[in-house]
């Protein structure tokens, strides 16, 4: 396959007309705008629909809109606007809808920064808006992984009927690395419960989130939680890196485990036992493989482009077992390897 | 092998592209590398800057704080980024913008009036490529081995068709900075 370079924005664009993505809404946000110009640019040759609606609400209804009559839908935002697009994405999953969300995670809270950040992995994986329900959550770490991860997105929200976040940054999306596109074209099914055209064919489906009744809602509510356990057996993805005998474990995903990856190598060199444990999926988050990741650890240290809020799935999924410490950058900051190489070091000499 | 190299300017002095040009040389020879560049409320006249990595094996961080090869086409970027490089590292410094020189004695200097040789040759804009001749010329070993073949074959693959006569303009700045002595 030739490899070609592309900007993970771009890339991610690319790949999203690939999954078989017919229609597009967004509305303009830095670090995000480069897959909306992508795919304006591209719709008339590559017969998609692109529409630049006039917000970020009106922009995930028209996927609701678009989800509802079948097609395989997109959209993409950065974070102030994932906030406004959170009641939509409510009600894709209440209604069971499939749709991608793209998440091009800049500097908070507020209007914060248009720099890179991971302050949005609460949001992301606990409560992307109201009610019970949850996203499948792919965190890619490279422009190639933001691709294939894009095709896995439309795969996973068709068959489980459910919306699904690629959770990426604005460095990951600037970034330009080589990258190559599979050839294949997806096999996208017939989706039966689709509210479209059949002329008089078939008694009409309903696409609805509202249940008067108590034990109607409550019956649609478990159904879903019974998709979200199947789910809960079937996706979790994670890379372990060099996790063997490691004593100090890192934790990170998206850029800043490129980051981790460079301060381990590092530490290696200077006979410290470190490895690095990389989430792909947030939501199921991969415990089995962070235990079996940490069963030489003695300490983890989680490094994120936040606060530390990937800190608490790890300790749930470690059930306290190990200490969970944090390293972090946030507000446009990047961490660098020395700094973290420097943190490992001192959890080193501490552990002599 | 992982060079990094910082690339850095004013807005519209195509400190971007002669990144990119870098990049896809790097691409075409079948090498890992990364493109990162500073985004941000920046614009024409403001400083750019952008990051490239090259290497035989896949990029870990692709951030780059403390460059093996600086090209500073400005006064600004110099100041901020000089400190940075790391020791035994090559700065390369349009002299026709910049008019003072480095005070580290750990770090090779290169001074091109890449500006003046630029308007003198009635290549007015294209300082970029000139000083990137001269990078060429004297890293090639620490860029992966790009040499002058392999910029010039980028240069045709990544200028569009319709604008071909622009790959004569570029090649002939290239060289103008590659034979720089």
């Amino acid at each position: 396959m030739e490899r070609v370079l592309m900007k993970g924005n771009e890339a991610l664009a690319e790949a999203a007309i690939r999954a078989g993505c017919k229609c597009f809404f967004a509305y303009p946000i830095t670090p995000q705008t480069e897959v909306a110009a992508y795919l304006a640019k591209n719709m008339k040759k590559r017969d998609i629909t692109f529409l630049q609606a006039e917000s970020e609400i009106a922009a995930v209804n028209m996927v609701l809109g678009a989800s509802s009559a079948g097609v395989r839908t997109m959209t993409s935002s950065s974070s102030p606007g994932i906030s406004l697009k959170s009641e939509g994405v409510s009600y894709l999953a209440g209604s069971d809808l499939p749709a991608v969300i793209v998440n091009v995670q800049r500097g908070g809270p507020g209007l914060g920064s248009i720099q890179p950040s991971q302050s949005d992995y609460w949001q992301a994986t606990k409560a992307l808006g109201h009610g019970d329900f949850q996203l499948i959550v792919f965190a890619p770490a490279s422009v190639q992984e933001t691709v294939d991860m894009t095709l896995r997105a439309f795969e996973e929200a068709d068959r489980y009927r459910m919306p699904v976040m690629i959770l990426t940054d604005g460095f990951l999306g600037q970034m330009m690395e080589p990258v190559s596109f599979s050839d294949e074209t997806p096999v996208i099914e017939e989706k039966e419960w689709a509210a479209n055209g059949h002329k008089n064919g078939r008694k009409h489906n309903i696409i609805n989130s509202l249940f008067l009744q108590p034990d109607e809602l409550e019956y649609s509510v478990n159904e879903r939680y019974k998709r979200y356990d199947i789910i809960k057996e079937k996706i979790h993805e994670a890379e372990v890196y060099k996790c063997d005998d490691a004593e100090i474990v890192l934790a990170a995903y998206g850029t800043t485990a490129r980051v981790a990856k460079s301060a381990v190598n590092q530490a290696r060199e200077l006979g410290i036992k470190a490895g690095l444990f990389r989430p792909k999926t947030l939501w199921p988050f991969p415990a089995a493989e962070l235990k079996e990741a940490c069963k030489n650890a003695k300490t983890v240290l989680s490094v994120e482009m936040s606060q530390g809020q990937m800190v608490e799935d790890l300790r749930l999924a470690l059930d306290c077992r190990i200490p969970v410490e944090f390293y972090g950058r946030h507000g446009g900051n990047i961490p660098s390897p020395d700094e973290v190489l420097e943190q490992i070091k001192k959890i080193s000499e501490r552990s002599l | 092998m992982l060079t990094e190299t910082i690339i850095c300017g004013f807005g519209g002095q195509g400190v971007l592209f002669t990144g990119k040009l870098l990049a896809y040389a790097a691409l075409y020879q079948g090498k890992e590398l990364s493109w990162m560049p500073s985004y941000g409320p920046e614009m024409r006249g403001g400083t750019c800057n952008c990051s490239v990595c090259l290497s035989d094996e896949p990029i870990g961080s692709p951030l780059v704080n403390t460059p093996d090869v600086l090209i500073a086409m400005n006064e600004p970027s110099f100041d901020k980024f000089e400190s940075t490089v790391k020791p035994g590292g090559i700065i390369f410094a349009d002299s026709s913008i910049i008019g003072k020189k480095s005070v580290r004695d750990d770090v090779t200097c290169f001074y091109i009036p890449s500006t003046e040789l630029a308007k003198e040759n009635n290549l007015t804009g294209m300082a970029n490529i000139i000083i990137l001749g001269k990078v060429i010329r004297e890293c090639s070993d620490r860029l992966l081995g790009i040499n002058y073949d392999m910029i010039v074959s980028a240069f045709e693959k990544i200028i569009p068709p319709k604008k071909a006569a622009l790959v004569e303009k570029n090649v002939n700045a290239f060289k103008i900075g590659y034979d720089y002595k």
